[in-house]
């Protein structure tokens, strides 16, 4: 009987879940309560974990309770520590989640609030979630190998070869389109600039505290410098309104971007210790500070979205991201749906703090339903600003025109009405001179949690939030830029020791440099090209970052359907394998689209040979026409590459058929990598601290 | 059971400084006593920087 009465309780859950989001998505009138979003969100999380999940743990992956992890085995307590599962979660949710799931939801909006949302949704549970599910158990059951190493071990050295190339270049678009949003953010805004720069003394005075005075305590070190933040927030202020400091801090584009490369060289070549780490812990306690505030603020203020549930961009001419809805839905909201990137955490650090294989399942797929929940928020602040304001902060002024007049009566033609007072007034309450062609993301959704922690906290502090809203998430954007870079050094290095050798020492000095400053410059390249784009760059770099980062996630679901036929369970293939096949065809179509389509604001072909055109009539001038040539080289630079992500995701689809096949078929695969069986029994038991 | 506000609280600051990695050094120190002995034990300002050493050398952070 209390079996009936649970179930009955969880099947009470998912068919509410259902009928709030059928409630969004059949839901007609002028604007829609956030509420519905939410309890959508829980039900459908809250089933899919219960029910999915956990089938896929027990039938699939058959997770034993009894099999001893890496962590409890090798249990060195360094890198591999039997942690307690909540501890586990909370380290593997603050390495997954960063500015993606802000950035993507809020670029989709202009597809309307419904689009998103669905995606966000069943992208998490069937897609997302799974994926970093599975290969957290492949990891795990394979002392924590990244996923470069399984693609070896389970497919072969081409699959290898091609999984390790492609996240290289991964990390060179994530850190390229990151940097781009928070130049975006800082464009011309003195009190912006300043915050963000006092990140970086506030951030080496903790480090300095952390070593030295105070060795290894982080909390009290944490809390210095959220402290300090906070300060340079509210000094923020003053220094933008005071006539001699104000002007020192306010750059265009192209400053800031030499400033932020110029940055990430310093960041990567100096130690950790002083400005990596320890910004690393203030920005994970604002991270997870600021999402439960805004959620808590959402929860209670329960906002109305005024976005429409479709928009007439679904078509594809949208002015924040070009393209139609199929594809372009799918790869613009990457992080929050669907994430590869994920498995590159998932398999790594922590499965070597996996404790028992039944928090599999909370680790893997709950973090990542959580970050889910994260995208749904970010897409609800963006929704609940007049869809009006939205399009005017996020389309660039190559598409509505440069001046407040011409963007908002070209924004109201569209039947988003907006006017040129509003949006100034708009601005000066947020303090800055204007927030007009402001894409990227960031500043929208600053803007909207504003506006929603305002609503919640107190009208008279608006320009304060948005400011703390840009600060926090340029406060974990520069770190994925550090953290990036750095990691984007070590794979660098890795692959360039294959060559000359002494270029692989990753503990001497000179190849670091040597290499940091490769690395950097490649991102570097495309930030400068994206900040010199009069359509934003944006509209560029960020489709190809989702395209690679969706082909990383076929390739990771490629892997993880390999390793679950090879286990004998072919009939279950389909759990990886469809999400798989869905992203494989999608990125590809996307890929095709951003080749050759005729819309030079989609076809990268197509645009340079319009650029290429217009250069050749004459019809440019000024800084459009110093531009063009690096331009045109740069668009059809960004063909070679996504032609390069196609093929390393064809070849990895290749492999994963051709080695299920044959293990099918009963010829010779690679075989399972699997480390041997060992009952948690036969251990010696754990006591004191050092298991947490 | 006994869940008053002063053992959440108390709970509330254990997982707080498991997270966070703020009692890292006293659980490496507490694990090392028992497990060698015979070995010289880091000091607070050298396992701090061995740490972050080893956390940053691999993929720890996402987008």
């Amino acid at each position: 009987m209390p079996k009936l009465a649970q179930n009955l309780i969880w099947i009470v859950i998912g068919v509410f879940g259902a009928a709030c989001l059928g409630g969004i998505a059949l839901h007609r009138g002028e604007t829609i309560n956030a509420l519905w979003f939410i309890a959508a969100a829980f039900g459908i999380y809250a089933v899919s974990y219960r029910l999915y999940a956990g089938w896929i743990v027990t039938r699939v992956l058959v997770a034993d309770p009894s099999r001893a992890t890496p962590a409890l085995r090798i249990n060195d307590g360094r890198d591999y520590v039997p942690t307690h599962r909540w501890i586990t979660f909370g380290h593997h949710f603050a390495a997954i989640a960063g500015a993606g799931p802000l950035v993507g939801p809020t670029l989709a909006a202009q597809f309307g609030y419904l689009p998103g949302t669905l995606w966000l949704l069943t992208g998490a549970v069937i897609g997302g979630c799974v994926q970093d599910m599975v290969v957290l158990w492949a990891s795990t059951r394979r002392d924590g190998r990244t996923l470069g190493q399984m693609a070896r071990d389970e497919l072969g050295p081409v699959a290898g070869g091609a999984a390790l190339v492609g996240t290289l270049l991964i990390m060179v678009l994530i850190v390229a389109v990151l940097g781009l949003v928070v130049v975006n953010a800082m464009k011309h805004s003195p009190w912006g600039t300043f915050t963000v720069a006092m990140t970086i003394p506030i951030a080496i005075l903790v480090g300095i505290y952390m070593r030295s005075i105070r060795p290894g305590r982080v909390l009290e070190g944490s809390l210095i410098g959220l402290a300090l933040l906070l300060l340079a927030t509210v000094g923020g202020g003053w220094v933008a309104h005071d006539p001699v400091l104000g002007p020192m801090f306010n750059f265009d584009g192209p400053a800031l971007a030499l400033m932020v490369i110029g940055y990430g060289f310093f960041a990567a070549i100096m130690p950790v210790w002083l400005l990596l780490a320890p910004r690393d812990y203030i920005s994970t306690f604002i991270k997870i500070g600021a999402i439960l505030l805004l959620a808590f603020a959402v929860v209670i203020l329960r906002p109305e979205l005024h976005m429409p549930a479709l928009t007439q961009f679904t078509d594809g001419t949208g002015p924040v991201v070009a393209g139609g809805l199929y594809p372009f839905l799918f790869i613009t909201i990457a992080c929050g749906a669907v994430s590869g990137f994920h498995a590159l955490i998932s398999a790594g650090t922590t499965p070597k703090l996996i404790m028992s294989e039944k928090d599999l399942r909370l680790v893997g797929y709950g973090s990542m339903a959580m970050e889910s929940f994260v995208g749904v928020m970010a897409l609800i602040a963006a929704c609940v600003l007049d869809p009006g304001v939205y399009f005017a902060i996020n389309s660039s002024a190559g598409i509505v025109g440069a001046t407040l007049e011409t963007a908002t009566a070209t924004i109201t033609s569209w039947g988003f009405p907006v006017t040129a007072e509003h949006m100034q007034e708009l601005a000066t309450a947020m303090g800055e001179t204007t927030l007009l062609a402001r894409t990227g993301g960031a500043p929208s959704l600053a803007v909207g949690m504003a506006q929603i922690f305002a609503g919640a906290f107190g009208q008279n502090l608006l320009a304060l939030w948005y400011h703390f809203a840009i600060m926090f998430e340029a406060l974990f954007i520069l770190t994925a830029v550090d953290a990036g870079t750095r990691v984007g050094r070590f794979m660098l290095q890795d692959l360039l020791g294959n060559i000359w050798k002494p270029l692989g020492d990753t503990k001497a000095r000179g190849p670091a440099i040597v290499c940091s400053a490769l690395f950097v410059a490649s991102w570097g390249y495309f930030l400068y090209i994206g900040v010199i784009d009069p359509y934003g760059g944006i509209n560029i770099l960020w489709p190809l970052f989702g395209i690679s980062n969706q082909m990383l996630a076929a390739m990771a679901l490629a892997i993880a359907t390999t390793i679950i036929v090879k286990k004998g369970k072919a009939a279950y293939a389909w759990v990886t394998g469809l999400p798989m096949a869905f992203l494989a065809v999608t990125t590809t179509y996307a890929a095709w689209l951003k080749l050759f389509d005729p819309n030079p604001r989609i076809g990268f072909l197509a645009g340079a040979n319009a650029l290429e055109g217009k250069l050749a009539a004459g019809s440019l001038s000024g800084k459009a026409l110093e531009s063009a040539p690096q331009l045109i080289f740069n668009q059809r630079l960004d063909a070679g590459l996504t032609v390069f992500f196609i093929i390393v995701l064809w070849v990895m689809i290749i492999e994963m058929a051709r080695i299920s096949l044959r293990h099918v078929q009963g010829q010779a695969v690679p075989a399972l990598s699997e480390a041997p069986y060992v009952d948690v029994a036969s251990l010696p038991q754990p006591t004191g601290a050092g298991g947490h | 059971m006994m869940a008053g506000p002063a053992h959440f609280l108390r709970t509330a600051w254990t997982v707080l400084r498991e997270v966070s990695g703020d009692a890292a050094y006293e659980n490496y120190a507490a694990r090392h006593r028992e497990r060698h002995p015979d070995q010289p034990l880091l000091d607070r300002e050298a396992f701090y920087l061995s740490e972050l050493d080893r956390r940053w050398s691999g993929v720890n952070r996402c987008c």
